[in-house]
């Protein structure tokens, strides 16, 4: 009686094992047909676009990655996607530009310039402020978002957390638009973060122009990234967020405070979300409610890819999304428009192919 | 008396798991709770540490009643609890995880002599010990569940199946491990299948069956009782 259903159910995955080799191999194919068609025979663009795209891919990858952080932490303690992570960030993105937008209008004249306000006449300690401001509101609506909305549902079944993150997501978004009116917000720069200036390299005889505010965000997301590794890693409250991560139960016996380290794990992804927020701010100079949307599901599609739960792989994931995403429509020789559809292309394939991301260990039962 | 268990009742559900234990152990003491599976054994030390919340009865550490305070406060009172299946972290070295097991202490010099003496105590852990902790053999991850509650500072340890899947020369070892905690000053709460090992080392010994206590003695006495050895001994 026992054999032939094992072997049936052996020859089912089997075969679902070979159709998901089939479709990577033909997927491969294609857009390896593709690209080698755009790149090598049409020639349609130099070198000096492909690293303007690789640039700016990777700017945008280091904010992804960011974000990716928090949903992978997140994840790691609590088996849940927190969908309302976009708007966390979005918060901060607005922290950075009412800090900003407050800082421009306190005057701070100098018998040279009569006119200078604030913002202008000591740009680096308004942009750390920024970063105050903007991490601190990120961290605090982190927090409060677990206490008022996840804690009460520690030991429901977790359909209804998720449920409960896509309807705080959609009230924060909300609550923003109230606040602070639908329509987009220009976020103006202290004068030596001007979006247009940067450093110029020849690239095959053409210009390219390395902006300040992009390498200021590449720069940080690394720093950041290697301080969150160092905490993980190093400290003794990291020691205790992987206990917590590997076993809820043994932790508490350790005498591990397990609500305080979940807390705390809020605090921290807010806070990673907070800045990638202000960085959207200084860096793509646009700012609304909508904001933190987009870069959130990409966020949680870079934790996908990367293997979710895994803090390396959150970071590569958000890294490679972003350069793809920032290549992809050309190198495929696709409208520009599409770059989102490329992105969630990724994550439906990830998911189908390997659906434990790049660095992801496979699901153990105990944590299903 | 250090630890008073009294008219403990535990439900899982509706699955009624302790039907009213009561027990005792007085400082310096090793006592056994024996009993086949499913007598609630491990039930009895989930609920002590806090894990679990008894519907009615109470624990009592030091005069202080236990039942409404939170796992992570009753190892600061010093009951740590290492819980059967080792519960090893896997994906931390063994040195991190004799860190978790010093988590409630902050004074770093006392830590790093603590895991020094776990060391000598256990040499292989110091050769293993950047190794991962779901990378060892049962018989180190045992090794490594004690160590890690020894970290803590127990003043009375419980111990879950400390002999579980272990070759009988390691068993052995461990229980002499045991002993030797306990004349440093522990005094040991020990749940045991391996009733053998577990009687010849006891003070004291309480006899679990289906979530009830039906007998208790001294751990010799209850090594002579027929009906012990009829049902934990193997009989003859």
């Amino acid at each position: 009686m026992d054999k032939p259903i094992s072997t049936s159910t052996h020859n089912k995955l089997r075969l679902e094992r070979y159709i998901r080799t089939a479709i990577g191999i033909v997927i491969s194919a294609f857009l390896f047909w593709r690209i080698y068609n755009v790149v090598v025979l049409q020639q349609h663009f130099g070198a000096d676009t492909w690293v303007r795209f690789g640039l700016s891919g990777l700017i945008l990858g280091g904010m992804y990655a960011l974000i990716a952080i928090g949903y992978t932490l997140v994840y790691g303690i609590m088996f849940m996607i927190n969908f309302a992570h976009g708007e966390v960030m979005m918060l901060g993105a607005f922290g950075g530009y009412f800090t900003f937008e407050i800082l421009r209008f306190i005057p701070a004249p100098t018998t040279a310039s009569p006119d200078l306000n604030f913002l202008n006449a000591n740009p680096f300690l308004s942009v750390l402020l920024a970063f105050v401001v903007g991490i601190t509101i990120s961290a605090t609506a982190g927090f409060y978002l677990e206490k008022i909305a996840y804690r009460p549902l520690r030991n429901a079944p977790r359909l209804i957390l998720l449920i409960t993150a896509i309807g705080a997501s959609t009230i924060l978004q909300n609550l923003a638009m109230l606040l602070f009116g639908p329509q987009r917000k220009n976020v103006v720069n202290p004068d030596v973060l001007d979006r247009a200036a940067g450093w110029v390299i020849n690239v095959g005889g053409n210009d390219v122009l390395i902006s300040y505010t992009g390498v200021f965000s590449l720069v940080l997301s690394t720093l950041l990234m290697i301080g969150l590794f160092i905490l993980v890693q190093r400290t003794k409250l990291g020691r205790a967020m992987r206990a917590v991560a590997q076993d809820k139960n043994t932790a508490f016996l350790m005498g591990v405070d397990v609500n305080d380290v979940v807390s705390k794990t809020f605090i921290i992804s807010g806070a990673l979300a907070g800045a990638a927020g202000v960085m959207w701010s200084i860096h793509m100079g646009l700012v609304n409610h909508f904001t933190g949307f987009l870069p959130g599901i990409k966020a949680f599609t870079a934790a996908v890819m990367g293997g979710i739960g895994n803090i390396p792989g959150a970071m590569l994931g958000g890294i490679l999304l972003g350069v793809i995403e920032a290549i992809g429509p050309a190198g495929m020789g696709i409208d520009f428009q599409l770059k989102d559809v490329i992105a969630f292309s990724i994550l439906v394939l990830v998911l189908i192919v390997r659906p434990s991301g790049i660095l992801g260990e496979k699901l153990s039962e105990e944590k299903l | 008396m250090m630890l008073h268990v009294e008219n403990l009742q535990v439900y899982y559900g509706a699955i009624h798991a302790l039907k009213g234990v009561s027990f005792h152990l007085d400082k310096g003491e090793v006592v056994a709770l024996i009993g086949a599976n499913g007598a609630g054994k491990s039930t009895v030390l989930k609920t002590i540490s806090g894990l679990l919340r008894p519907r009615e009865g109470s624990v009592t550490f030091e005069g202080q009643v236990l039942e409404e305070v939170p796992p992570q406060d009753i190892v600061r009172k010093g009951v740590i609890h290492v819980p059967e299946g080792r519960k090893i972290f896997p994906r931390m070295t063994v040195t991190e995880n004799l860190e978790m097991g010093a988590y409630i202490h902050a004074d770093r010099a006392a830590i790093n002599r603590d895991m020094e003496s776990v060391f000598e105590r256990f040499p292989r852990l110091k050769e293993r010990r950047n190794q991962l902790g779901g990378t060892l053999s049962g018989g180190e991850q045992q090794m490594l569940a004690i160590g890690r509650g020894l970290m803590a500072h127990p003043s009375l340890l419980l111990l879950d199946e400390p002999s579980m899947g272990l070759s009988p020369l390691l068993v052995e070892q461990i229980f002499d491990i045991i002993q030797d905690i306990n004349e440093q000053g522990t005094s040991i709460l020990l749940v045991e299948q391996n009733a053998q090992m577990a009687l010849a080392i006891a003070d004291r010994a309480y006899v679990l069956e289906t979530g009830k206590i039906v007998m208790q003695g001294t751990g010799d006495d209850l090594l002579q009782d027929s009906s012990v050895i009829e049902a934990y001994l193997g009989g003859h």
